[in-house]
């Protein structure tokens, strides 16, 4: 299976939707690696070069999943960001990544409003590779 | 000490009478009863009542003197003209021959006082300090109740949204658990309920605290002051932990020899003891200790909790009694909390004219200190 071989990188400071998420990418034939923070990340970048990067945005300090979508982006432009978040009017920031502009900035190639079902976020991953 | 612009406008069809306010007010500084800063005036005039319109709109004013005879609208179609919008000044009416029934008309339609014709320069100030006083504790009521709807609206938002992640996480694995085939690994569906569970655990808990917190806010919770030993309730509130505190091999250990008597609400106590003993075990290291003392000196109770687990940075500490504010890193990430508990713990020590102060250092450890006061002096 050609999916099979693809590796999503998923990051969230919330462990059961790492469970959940994780097992649901798996049953797709996907390969995950999942970190619980900002450094846990940056170490699995390190080792692995993934083909989807799933964030959460608001974790240990509050723009970890913009820090990390900025890196990703300057590691490697090709790799789709998939930027969840559940906070928009804590943070009080609004933003989305429907114009171009605005997907410069957030870094992002897809925003998702929390909670994000599982398959909502297959669905988008399927998409952003093509598949 | 600032100083406030107080902006009037003088409106009198009779330049003397302009003239007279300019004189006795513009520019001059004045201080108000029961307000701390000092007042500005600037005084702008006008004759007649469409340019007082025009005025009032452009420039704003605070407060507006209005002569009722004009040439052409007459004062009181002014106000009736303002009376029709929402706004932020106050109009004293100047007349030469107050009729009761202008008086009333005119305080229908939003006077808030009268200035009869003539005046000397003192009533004239008596008036408007009167006037910009009102004026500035309307504002300062308005701003308050604003500020007090604003942190209420953010608390609701943040509780919605606390409530809504574990319900979202239980969902999750329900929605997984819906779809459990015989010969899936039976571990996975066990560590799937067991979390739906502990976070079902963690949302009453959540819930159980915010009651505490509205009923210590609404002031109605029905307090029952009797004498009670503060050192017997530490003692209930190791007990209440032992479980936790073995778990982690934490050594938990009290240092007073003899009961502290204090007059109090027992539960109230309670909920500050296991606050902070539930606190000095979640974020200790494993195998760490903790040290309860106990002090009393007339009337005056001091329990201190020192933990040697994680600490906390200096910008931590200082949200740390902040609702929903929970410290979040690595070392805190698997750690489970309402975020209520250290807040509930501040409200209730005020309660005993008392305080709750940390001194905190990362990765050494974590002393609450908790000063109450005797209950006695603290409810009347």
């Amino acid at each position: 299976m050609e999916q099979s071989r693809k590796c999503i990188l998923l990051v969230d400071d919330d462990i059961d939707y790492i469970f959940q998420t994780k097992l649901v990418l798996e049953k797709a034939g996907f390969r995950v690696v999942s970190a619980q923070s900002l450094d846990e990340a940056r170490q699995a970048l390190a080792e692995t070069r993934p083909d989807v990067a799933v964030l959460d945005l608001m974790m240990e300090v509050m723009d970890a999943g913009f820090v990390l979508s900025y890196e990703i982006k300057r590691k490697d432009p090709t790799i789709p960001v998939i930027l969840a978040t559940a906070v928009t009017h804590e943070t009080g920031l609004e933003f989305d990544a429907a114009t171009s502009e605005e997907r410069d900035w957030v870094r992002a190639d897809v925003v998702l409003t929390k909670p994000v079902r599982p398959e909502q976020l297959l669905r988008e991953v399927h998409r952003l590779l093509g598949l | 000490m600032t100083q406030l612009n107080m902006k009037i406008l003088a409106v009198d069809d009779e330049l003397g009478m302009r003239m007279a306010v300019a004189r006795v007010l513009d520019r001059k500084t004045d201080r108000l009863p029961d307000i701390e800063d000092e007042v500005l005036y600037e005084v702008r005039q006008s004759g007649s009542g469409e340019e007082a319109l025009d005025i009032i709109r452009d420039w704003s004013p605070d407060i507006v003197l209005l002569d009722h005879k004009l040439p052409g609208i007459s004062g009181l179609d002014v106000l009736e003209e303002l009376s029709k919008t929402t706004n932020d000044f106050l109009v004293v009416m100047i007349t030469a021959y107050a009729s009761l029934e202008t008086a009333v008309k005119a305080t229908k339609l939003g006077s808030y006082d009268f200035l009869a014709k003539p005046f000397t320069p003192e009533e004239l100030r008596v008036t408007v300090r009167k006037t910009a006083k009102n004026l500035i504790l309307q504002r300062q009521a308005r701003k308050h109740a604003e500020e007090k709807r604003q942190v209420r609206f953010q608390f609701i938002s943040v509780l919605a949204h606390e409530l809504k992640a574990p319900l979202a996480s239980i969902e999750g694995y329900l929605r997984i658990l819906q779809d459990f085939q015989p010969g899936d690994d039976l571990d996975s569906l066990r560590h799937m309920v067991d979390r739906s569970l502990i976070r079902l655990d963690g949302m009453r808990k959540l819930i159980l605290d915010l009651l505490d917190l509205t009923h210590i806010e609404s002031g109605k919770k029905s307090r029952e002051l009797s004498d009670v030993d503060v050192r017997e309730i530490i003692q209930t509130a190791m007990e209440t932990s032992l479980p936790a505190a073995r778990d982690k091999q934490i050594e938990v250990r009290l240092h007073a020899d003899q009961p502290v008597m204090m007059r109090a609400d027992r539960s109230e106590i309670e909920i500050i003891m296991n606050n902070l003993v539930t606190n000095s075990i979640k974020y200790n290291r494993p195998g760490g200790t903790v040290d309860i003392r106990l002090d009393s000196n007339r009337g005056a109770v001091s329990i201190s909790v020192a933990d040697t687990g994680i600490g906390m940075t200096k910008e931590e500490q200082e949200r740390l009694f902040v609702e929903f504010y929970r410290v979040k890193n690595n070392k805190t990430k698997n750690i489970l909390g309402s975020g209520l508990g250290l807040a509930i713990v501040k409200k209730l020590a005020l309660l005993y004219d008392g305080d709750v102060t940390v001194v905190s250092e990362p990765d050494v450890g974590t002393t609450f200190t908790v000063d109450l006061q005797d209950g006695i002096s603290a409810s009347s």
